[in-house]
Order: C-alpha cells, then structure tokens, then sequence
C-alpha cells in the first residue's frame, strides 16, 4: 500500500513501516517523527543514521547493542523514544520493524 | 496504539518470580524488556527461590536445572552428577550469547534502564533472613503482597506467575 508522507507517495506495509529504505529522506523522517510525536533534536538524528547504517550492514538491531553503540545508552534512548523505542525509531528511520525480542 | 488499557490493549506486565532457574529468570526478564520494548509497562517481584536472581552473592551463579527437566532428556540420575549443571549452564550460555542475550548482571542493569521496576517479596526476605543490602542495589524496594497488588491497580493490568 501507498501513503503521502511529506507530500511523496511512500510505499509502506499495513503498520506503517516504508517497504523501500531508497524512498525515505529526511523531510519523510520528519513527517513520521510527527506522526509519532516525536520532535526530532541532534541525539534523534544521531540514533536514526546509527540504526540506518546497522540496517545496510544487515545487523539485527537490539536494544542492547544500541545500548553498547555508544550513540545512547539504553536510559537515553527511552527518553528518545519513550514509547516502543527500537519499533518506533526504525519506523521514522525507514527501515523494516525490527524482529528481536530483546 | 496508546488506549490506556480499553478494548483489551496491555498497559502494564506485572510478573512474579517464584523460581531461580536461569530458564525461569530469563523468561521473566525476556517478558519484561521486551514489555518495555513494546511501550508497555512492567514490574517484577521477586519471591522465594526467585530472590537469587537479585541477590547479590547469587545472581552470578545461577543454573539451568538438569534434574526434573525433562527437556534435557537426560535421565535423572546423570542429570544429578556433579558438573551436570554447570556444563548444562555454560552450553546455554554461549547460545545465549549468539543471540545478543545478556547475562543476569547486564540483563538486570538493562532492565533498570528501560523503566522496569524490580521488587523484593518482604515475606520471602524474612524467611531466607536475607536484608536489603544483601540484594541488588538496582532493586526499587521491598514490598508485602498487599503493596504489589496496590501497584497493579488500574485497568490493562496482566498479572504473570513464573
């Protein structure tokens, strides 16, 4: 299925997340972050590239690798996202829904 | 997505931990991050044998049982030789590992970290003569039965015995 994000027709599933990581740029990134209520600073930005890059690099994100990443650690990165954060992250960063448990 | 517990969503976890086998550790910190992960609340107590997985001499030591498991398909009696255990323990261990599943220490400083609050059973305390300081100091508190529920009042509240 297809929905306007940021004025683009934007593949994405029946959850929301982008099927096509080459779609997303930074004004969608935006308009999903909003959509969550989310107001994106620097630490958001430095999050979103972070798990971006894990994603081409085909790593299976966890919450525990993001806490050793030294981009946040795990407080910081609830109070990022305090809500369903590694879902919602990778939601706004374009990328599928992360399949780990831990 | 956030119904504050209407139409059957799940607010808050609230898990209590009677066992101190590292299977039964796991599973309820396993619930309770990944609760956390899902935006949902959670909450351990931790009773009777569950204690040593926040006692601070224990929480190091703790063992898959091979006796009475039958999923290790072990007859009982080697599963009682000595090492058995141990060897069962590390074996997992390393599997654990692949999957990016910390150890108890790191799982429990994790658990802190993502707002979980971990509870001592006050009852359970007294019977093994166990004091505050003996246990984690990550732990939130010592509470009775009647303070637990207390904390699960509300509604999208699920209770789980482990």
């Amino acid at each position: 299925m297809e929905k306007t994000i940021a004025g683009k027709r934007i593949a994405v599933n029946e959850e929301g997340y982008l099927t096509n990581f080459s779609e997303w740029d930074e004004t969608i990134g935006e308009d999903l972050a909003k959509e969550a209520q989310i107001t994106l600073t620097p630490a958001h930005w430095n999050l979103i590239h972070y798990i971006q890059d894990e994603y081409k690099k085909e790593v299976p994100l966890t919450i525990r690798k993001i806490g050793k990443s030294g981009v946040v650690d795990i407080k910081g990165l609830y109070q990022l996202f305090p809500t369903a954060p590694l879902k919602t992250a990778a939601k706004i960063a374009g990328i599928p829904k992360p399949a780990s448990c831990i | 997505m956030n119904d504050n517990g209407q139409n059957g969503h799940i607010r808050k976890m609230m898990i209590i931990l009677s066992k101190s086998g590292l299977e039964s550790v796991y599973a309820a910190f396993v619930l309770a991050n990944g609760a956390r992960m899902e935006g949902i609340e959670a909450e351990i107590f931790f009773t009777f044998f569950g204690l040593d997985a926040i006692h601070k001499k224990k929480l190091n030591h703790l063992h898959i049982a091979t006796v009475g498991n039958p999923s290790m398909h072990m007859p009982t009696l080697i599963g009682g030789l000595p090492g058995m255990e141990a060897l069962a323990t590390h074996m997992m261990k390393k599997e654990m590992e692949k999957v990016d599943m910390p150890e108890v220490p790191e799982f429990i400083e994790i658990l802190k970290a993502s707002g979980v609050k971990l509870w001592a059973c006050k009852l359970a305390m007294d019977m093994f003569h166990y004091e505050k300081g003996d246990m984690d100091d990550e732990i939130d508190g010592v509470l009775t039965v009647g303070d637990f529920y207390k904390k699960a009042e509300g509604t999208g509240v699920h209770m789980l015995f482990i």
